[in-house]
């Protein structure tokens, strides 16, 4: 069977130990996480937690049926990649001199990433944007030196008027 | 009005309010204000010997009684120690609520004596658990937690109670004890798609060699009554699961007993010879069913877990729902069919099966497993509960135990916990005190679990226990001389006591059996026994599971 990615947004309870039964789910039925990231939703008592997760239809499937049985779950949708609107936040650090500020300017304007912070001897830009976009913007930069990055995962609703709420 | 009692108090009060009349345990310091307010109550409390046994005498319990029933254990060590009965019963999908102390709400983290975090270490193995952080929500929690454990598929919960949480003040009224429980995260759905009834009944009709599987979830609300009316109604055969054995009366003349690695033959071809498999609350474990895929088989699955249908089998008619509303939906408009030829070829097998005597082994010294629980089968009253550990017992007595109509058939079948038979026992006898309850284990397993005679003779309760004596862990015994060229390690239990001299020692009579033409006096005896009675039988060392 093909492995593929999928995103799956859940809707949880917005209470302590739920993301601990949810990350133990993932590691004891062997199901593989690429990022996962939590937030509040526009409800206070619950949270959206987006996964990304890899593996062939029988595993999607089975990932969905083992996270509606947990009781904290309280709805979850898996969305295709292409019904996605998903954006991931990138801070990244890199190597730059005062000369070479002007070609960083350039490539952050091109880009649409904002320099968040400068040093006598580093640059820090952040850049929101699509997983693809974050990573052809990370290899761009590498050849400046990148010092260190720190990436949000994805969060991801669904375009159109659907909604997933609880 | 007001009514102001600290949370210990109105916890009790929610447990009498679930009817809850027995709680098994062992306390702690940090169970203290609730074991203060339980010496008070209806409830009678049960004091095991050993933490684990306390889950498993509830299992025991709750599968009798068919509601949740109720364990309890201290902070830390104790609560750790209820861990393996807790996934016992997960695996069985046993309703249990587990209620542990834990250290005071200010203390938690901070690595204080016996202190364990027990929701998230028993988090594998619960169907939902719960940390109290606030007393005014234990009720509430309490009432979730019997809703949770008793609904959908059924499965222990699990309730952690800080010592000051059980001692803060709370306003409670028996009024408040909500009556409804609304979880927007749980809605077990209960009734089957109306177009997959309809293509059940469409492939029963086309159906040429159609075949029943029976699990465990059928004892669901009594609900293999309707397999049962459904098998006459089409004349399908039946075959069951270790779980799901008497779901149907042995004698039964469309059952064809257990399938699976320790299973019948007969059983097993049925298996891989109809063209319609009936899943039937079954959960097509490992040991049960193997390679099936590669042929053409149509499998409708009926369970009440979207979550097990497709999991190890892909069924070509998944159903979802409550096992008794389903079957109540298929068999309002399944109409009657006979399959002659398919099912005398199944019974010609069974009844040559029944009829075959057992391989002769050296009767000087050792009884034939098969031999004793046919006379066993004989003996005891048609309703009687027979729980069976692990290992070579499990399997003799899974396939030689005959119950008709009544009997009830218990053994931990998905974890295959060692020292399950005794304390579940216990707990069944406690449920249904009327009825002859009889574990059966072997000289391994007793060995895990013989402390808890001190609990059948403190609160008097009448259980009989059948010790299958070959001084091995047989099943591995076995296993050594099959798989690993009879290299015998570990598995010599040279160091055992005599144990009838340790029942006597708890105050309970027993006897020796090594003939087995004393097995009908013997057996006479321990049922005839008022009080708890041992009965050791000797067997053969080299005897095998599949007798």
């Amino acid at each position: 069977m093909i492995n593929k990615k999928h995103t799956i947004s859940v809707l949880v309870e917005n209470h302590a130990g739920v993301l601990s039964r949810i990350s133990g789910l993932f590691a004891r039925r062997g199901f593989n996480i690429h990022s996962l990231a939590v937030g509040i939703t526009e409800n206070p008592t619950i949270s959206r937690i987006t996964i990304v997760a890899e593996g062939d239809d029988y595993t999607l499937e089975q990932i969905a049926k083992q996270l509606n049985k947990l009781v904290d779950v309280i709805k979850l949708r898996s969305v295709k990649n292409e019904e996605l609107l998903s954006r991931e936040l990138l801070l990244i650090k890199i190597n730059c001199t005062p000369a070479q500020r002007p070609e960083l300017i350039a490539i952050a304007e091109i880009s649409e990433a904002k320099i968040s912070d400068v040093s006598q001897t580093t640059m820090t830009l952040e850049l929101s944007a699509n997983q693809m976009r974050i990573s052809a913007f990370e290899e761009l930069l590498k050849p400046y030196g990148i010092k260190e990055a720190a990436r949000t995962g994805v969060i991801a609703l669904q375009k159109g008027a659907n909604s997933l709420t609880g | 009005m007001s009514n102001r009692m600290i949370a210990a108090k109105a916890l009790v009060k929610c447990l009498e309010l679930e009817h809850i009349s027995t709680v098994f345990g062992y306390p702690g310091a940090a169970v203290c204000p609730l074991y203060d307010e339980l010496s008070r109550s209806s409830i009678e409390h049960i004091l095991v010997r050993h933490e684990a046994n306390a889950g498993h005498a509830a299992s025991g319990m709750a599968r009798i009684s068919g509601k949740p029933a109720v364990c309890c254990a201290t902070s830390g060590p104790g609560a750790l120690n209820l861990i393996t009965a807790i996934a016992t019963a997960y695996m069985d999908s046993i309703p249990i609520i587990a209620i542990t102390g834990q250290v005071c709400t200010d203390q938690i983290g901070k690595d204080v004596f016996q202190e364990a975090d027990i929701t998230g270490a028993a988090e594998p193995f619960v169907k939902h658990s719960y940390l109290i952080k606030d007393a005014e929500a234990l009720p509430d929690t309490v009432k979730k937690a019997f809703y949770i454990a008793a609904t959908g598929r059924p499965g222990p919960v699990l309730i952690d109670v800080p010592f000051d949480i059980q001692s803060a003040e709370i306003e409670f009224n028996d009024d408040d004890y909500s009556k409804t429980v609304d979880i927007r995260g749980y809605k077990p759905g209960t009734v089957g798609n109306k177009l997959q009834i309809k293509r059940v009944i469409e492939a029963i009709s086309e159906a040429k060699r159609p075949l029943i599987c029976a699990g465990g979830g059928l004892f669901s609300k009594n609900s293999f009554r309707l397999m049962i009316k459904m098998a006459e109604h089409c004349d399908i055969p039946v075959v069951n699961t270790m779980m799901g054995i008497s779901t149907i009366p042995s004698e039964h003349p469309l059952y064809h007993g257990m399938i699976g690695m320790h299973g019948q033959k007969v059983a097993n071809r049925a298996m891989n010879e109809c063209d319609l498999l009936l899943l039937l609350g079954a959960r097509v474990n490992d040991r049960a069913v193997l390679a099936l895929e590669s042929r053409e088989l149509k499998v409708v699955h009926v369970d009440i877990d979207p979550a097990e249908i497709g999991k190890n089998l892909p069924a070509t008619i998944p159903v979802v729902g409550d096992i008794k509303v389903v079957l109540k939906q298929i068999l309002e408009q399944l109409p009657q069919k006979k399959h002659t030829e398919w099912n005398n070829e199944l019974k010609k097998q069974t009844a040559d099966n029944r009829s075959s005597s057992p391989a002769p082994v050296d009767r000087t010294s050792a009884v034939n497993p098969k031999s004793f629980l046919k006379i066993l089968n004989r003996l005891i009253p048609s309703d009687s509960v027979i729980v069976a550990d692990v290992g070579q017992n499990q399997i003799w007595t899974a396939n030689n135990i005959a119950l008709s109509g009544g009997g009830r058939f218990l053994t931990s079948g998905g974890m295959g916990t060692m020292g399950y038979s005794v304390p579940a026992a216990i707990g069944a006898k406690k449920a249904a005190p009327h009825r002859e309850v009889i574990a059966i284990c072997g000289d391994g397993s007793f060995q895990m679990q013989m402390m808890e005679l001190a609990t059948a003779i403190q609160h008097g309760i009448n259980i009989k226990v059948i010790i299958m004596k070959n001084n091995r862990l047989g099943m591995v015994r076995e296993l050594q001389t099959e798989r690993y060229n009879d290299n015998l390690t570990a598995v010599f239990l040279d160091g055992s006591p005599d144990f009838i001299k340790i029942a006597a020692a708890y105050g309970i009579n027993g006897d020796y059996l090594t003939d087995e033409k004393e097995a009908d006096k013997a057996l006479i005896t321990l049922l005839a026994s008022k009080k708890p009675y041992i009965l050791q039988v000797e067997v053969n060392e080299s005897a095998v599971s599949l007798i």
